[in-house]
């Protein structure tokens, strides 16, 4: 469904990706793990377009959407939960999530299916975006995505700094979402999180992927994540 | 007269300046609240305007009511295409880096002026009143059309906050100003936003040029003072506060009227002037602005 191949990107003259590749496919959740600064958000900025790429591919679905304007990979169907939420925080979770469907003309049934799954914005619906808690901003990010119905979800560092019962209803989502045929990327730095949703788990050093492996069975004291993560 | 009706017909005069400049300074604080552009061509923006609602006058033939309400949608709709134009040629190649672009629209502000001078001329021209009535209250009379300015432009300030609160293009614009990487991230097409804000700014300059030109005559360095004024008005309202400029324009528009009236209006541009300096020393974000985040 979505594939990285060999890409190289980075911030003016600082390259972050080097040759970095994945991919992953519908129904499948894949965990992007590695130390800070290795070049995870980086990757998932350069799907977004935020951040160009200066050589490698990405492909959604046979098309290629490197080439694309950031405003335009989005209406192909990725929706994006940057790290730190990045809510439109003076606007209205009402606002937010209008935006959402905006992206892709989404109406109203798919808010009220959105909204079925995280009901604590529906009852906030008037309150500016910035008030929220912590976990409620990080369900008004995950809600936003999903307005546009889309067939990839990029989830950068959901859980950080959430409780454990926000971790448990994100991750009952990301399930939820994944039977109904939704391609995961999700950049997690805990290894229990991690091996509750995923599939595979890919290791990102120094902006490639140094090794992909099946989640299943996977011990949470695997040597994988001592050497990459540094648990 | 006595002092009262002397002071009422200042306070009258006041508010049709704090009128033409609320809607001047709101375009201006739109252009840099939503893209960080401080836009120094404003002022030509307006000016061009005034000579356009000139030109107007000229072509269409008939009573001066109908080549008023011409200027009124034809003047903003070039003004903004010009606008608009200037941020894709210009503004944007720049990457709206904030220095570049002060100088790009002091270059704007020459160009503009200068294609007046050539077209227009050097000379100041009316362009006429689309009515002509009096209201006579029991101390003086007063201008009708200068009363309508007023009412104008206080619907096309509310046409705007409408459409900044209410509808999508507003919710997008509001957006992109929070956060434009994000905004982009949900399919908004940032490049086309600017724009459009940036036609939508010169067009309000425009339109308070229309209507404040059977007053003042069109000429092709009326620029300036408004120019400065806006600047007054959202460094005291706090830029990018709509709310802020529209209260700070009538307090400078009132004041000046006052102050103007009863001695002189150059002591009314100097105490302005102060006011700014004041609130730039003890409250730099202005009076409703928050700090810059
Ligand atoms: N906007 C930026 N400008 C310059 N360098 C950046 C920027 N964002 C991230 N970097 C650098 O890129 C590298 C990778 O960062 P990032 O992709 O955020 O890592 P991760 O998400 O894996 O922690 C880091 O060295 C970081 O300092
Ligand atoms: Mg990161």
């Amino acid at each position: 469904m979505l594939r990285l191949d060999d890409l190289q990107a980075g911030y003016g003259a600082v390259q972050v990706l080097h040759g970095l590749s994945l991919s992953v496919a519908t129904g499948e959740v894949l965990c992007v793990m590695g130390r800070n600064g290795a070049g995870k958000s980086t990757m998932l900025k350069a799907i977004m377009g935020q951040v160009r790429t200066s050589a490698g591919t990405i492909d959604l679905d046979g098309t290629r959407i490197d080439p694309l304007p950031a405003h335009e990979v989005s209406r192909h169907g990725i929706g994006y939960v940057p790290q730190g939420r990045r809510l439109f925080g003076d606007l209205t979770v009402a606002e937010n999530i209008e935006i959402g469907l905006m992206t892709r003309n989404r109406g109203a049934a798919v808010r009220e299916r959105v909204l079925d799954l995280f009901p604590r914005l529906r009852e906030r619906m008037g309150q500016i975006s910035r008030t929220l808690s912590g976990g409620e901003q990080q369900m008004l990010a995950i809600a936003r995505a999903l307005c546009l119905e889309p067939k990839v979800l990029l989830l950068d560092e959901p859980t950080e700094g959430l409780q454990p019962s926000m971790i448990a209803l994100i991750r009952d989502t990301v399930i939820a979402l994944k039977g109904t045929g939704v391609a995961t990327i999700l950049v997690e730095q805990r290894v229990d999180a991690a091996l509750s949703v995923a599939d595979r788990i890919a290791f990102v050093v120094g902006g490639r992927v140094a090794e992909t492996v099946d989640a299943a069975g996977l011990s949470p004291n695997a040597p994988e994540f001592i050497n990459h993560v540094g648990v | 007269m006595d002092f009262g009706p002397f002071l009422l017909l200042a306070l009258m005069e006041g508010l049709v300046t704090a009128a033409v400049l609320a809607l001047t300074a709101s375009g201006l604080s739109l252009a840099f609240g939503i893209m960080r552009v401080v836009n120094v061509a404003h002022g030509a923006f307006f000016m061009l305007g005034a000579v356009l609602a000139w030109f107007v006058s000229q072509w269409v033939p008939g009573p001066a009511a109908l080549s008023f309400a011409a200027a009124l949608v034809i003047c903003p709709l070039i003004v903004g295409g010009i606008a608009a134009l200037a941020d894709t040629v210009v503004l944007k190649r720049l990457n709206y880096e904030p220095e570049a672009t002060i100088v790009a629209t002091i270059g704007l502000l020459y160009i503009l002026e200068q294609a007046a001078l050539s077209f227009f001329g050097p000379d100041a021209r009316p362009v006429p009143a689309p009515l002509n009535f009096r209201i006579q209250l029991p101390w003086f009379g007063y201008s009708g059309y200068k009363l309508m300015v007023v009412v104008g432009a206080a619907l096309v300030l509310l046409a705007v906050w409408l459409i900044l609160r209410h509808t999508k293009a507003g919710l997008v614009m509001r957006a992109t100003q929070i956060d434009r990487d994000t905004a982009r991230a949900f399919g908004i097409n940032v490049d086309r936003v600017y724009a459009g804000v940036f036609a939508m700014g010169a067009g309000l300059a425009a339109i308070a040029a229309v209507l404040i030109v059977p007053i003042q005559q069109a000429h092709y360095l009326m620029g300036g003072d408004p120019l400065l004024l806006s600047f007054i008005v959202v460094i005291i309202g706090g830029l990018g506060s709509l709310r802020g400029t529209l209260v700070a324009a009538l307090l400078i528009g009132l004041s000046d009227g006052v102050i103007s009236t009863f001695f002189a209006p150059t002591l009314a541009k100097i105490i302005a002037t102060l006011v700014v300096a004041l609130v730039l020393v003890f409250r730099p974000q202005g009076l409703f602005g928050t700090r810059a985040a």
